[in-house]
């Protein structure tokens, strides 16, 4: 496996990272636990949004489109700290990271959203939600990465 | 799964619980297997996650078209489906390839994240409907 010193690609795990590689020894149970506690977390701040912010059928579900690109927002900054700064908490990119970015975003309501706003009879408010998701996740990820960057050397 | 108007019992205990133990067990699952899919491929594309994503749209696309019950949604769709698949990680590997010089890769992520999830969560519906 090629090793590399570089931010892992993967920010749930990334095997080519050598420490992301040994986390599970010499017990997996810190770091899953550490993942589940963060899930949660993740899961039921994603819900309360949900709940306080709900979609008609058809309608752009502005909850989850908020859910997914503050998660992106978060995940940059936090990888930038984790491989940059904070490089001696072994289980803080499994709880905030994996856990709680990864228990937050969802691609699975993404996807059956897009379905369901084509299938309510409103095809632009799938096609616009599914790109303004895209960029907009995609933008936040990178902005958070730079702007915590340009911190972190500072 | 979106949440539309009413919900009666929406902020009940038992569906906190339900949404709390579905997540409790989806966040791991979602590293173990990007663990497991990871060691088989040595590639910098990062099959794990897309492998996650697609497998949580089909299961939440079976689960919306059936007529799943309030706890059984709470429990393995906004619980598990949700924690199980991720945005953020997938829009940061996107990111990093794109950054590491793989804009191929990066493009494809884009690219097979969408078709596979979309049409995974679209299987979901249709055997949803066969089924009943």
């Amino acid at each position: 496996m090629a090793e590399h010193n570089a931010a892992p690609v993967d920010a749930d795990v990334d095997l080519h990272v050598p420490a992301d590689r040994a986390e599970l020894r010499p017990s997996p149970l810190p770091v899953l636990a550490a993942i589940s506690a963060g899930g949660v977390c993740g899961a039921l701040a994603r819900y309360g949004l949900q709940q306080a912010w709900p979609h008609p059928p058809g309608g752009f579900p502005w909850a989850t489109f908020a859910v997914n690109v503050s998660g992106c927002l978060l995940i940059g900054v936090l990888m930038v700290i984790v491989t940059e700064m904070v490089t001696n908490r072994p289980l803080l990119r499994p709880f905030l990271g994996v856990g709680v970015l990864g228990g937050y975003t969802t691609f699975s309501t993404y996807a059956v959203d897009i379905h369901g706003a084509a299938s309510a009879g409103a095809p632009w408010v799938a096609l616009g939600y599914l790109a303004i998701t895209l960029v907009g996740a995609l933008l936040a990820v990178w902005a958070g990465t730079a702007l915590t960057r340009a911190v972190v050397r500072r | 799964m979106g949440r539309h108007g009413a919900d009666p019992g929406g902020g009940a205990p038992v569906t906190l619980l339900l949404i709390a133990l579905g997540a409790a067990v989806g966040a791991p699952l979602r590293y173990l297997t990007d663990r497991t899919v990871q060691s088989k491929h040595d590639s910098v594309f990062p099959w794990g996650t897309l492998t996650v994503n697609v497998a949580g749209s089909l299961v939440l696309g079976l689960l919306a078209g059936l007529p799943a019950g309030h706890a059984v949604s709470a429990l393995l769709g906004t619980g598990f489906c949700g924690a199980l698949t991720t945005y953020s990680t997938f829009s940061y590997e996107t990111l990093r390839l794109a950054e590491d010089g793989h804009r191929f890769y990066a493009v494809m992520n884009v690219v097979a994240s969408l078709v596979a999830g979309l049409g995974a969560a679209a299987l979901g519906l249709m055997l949803a409907q066969a089924l009943h």
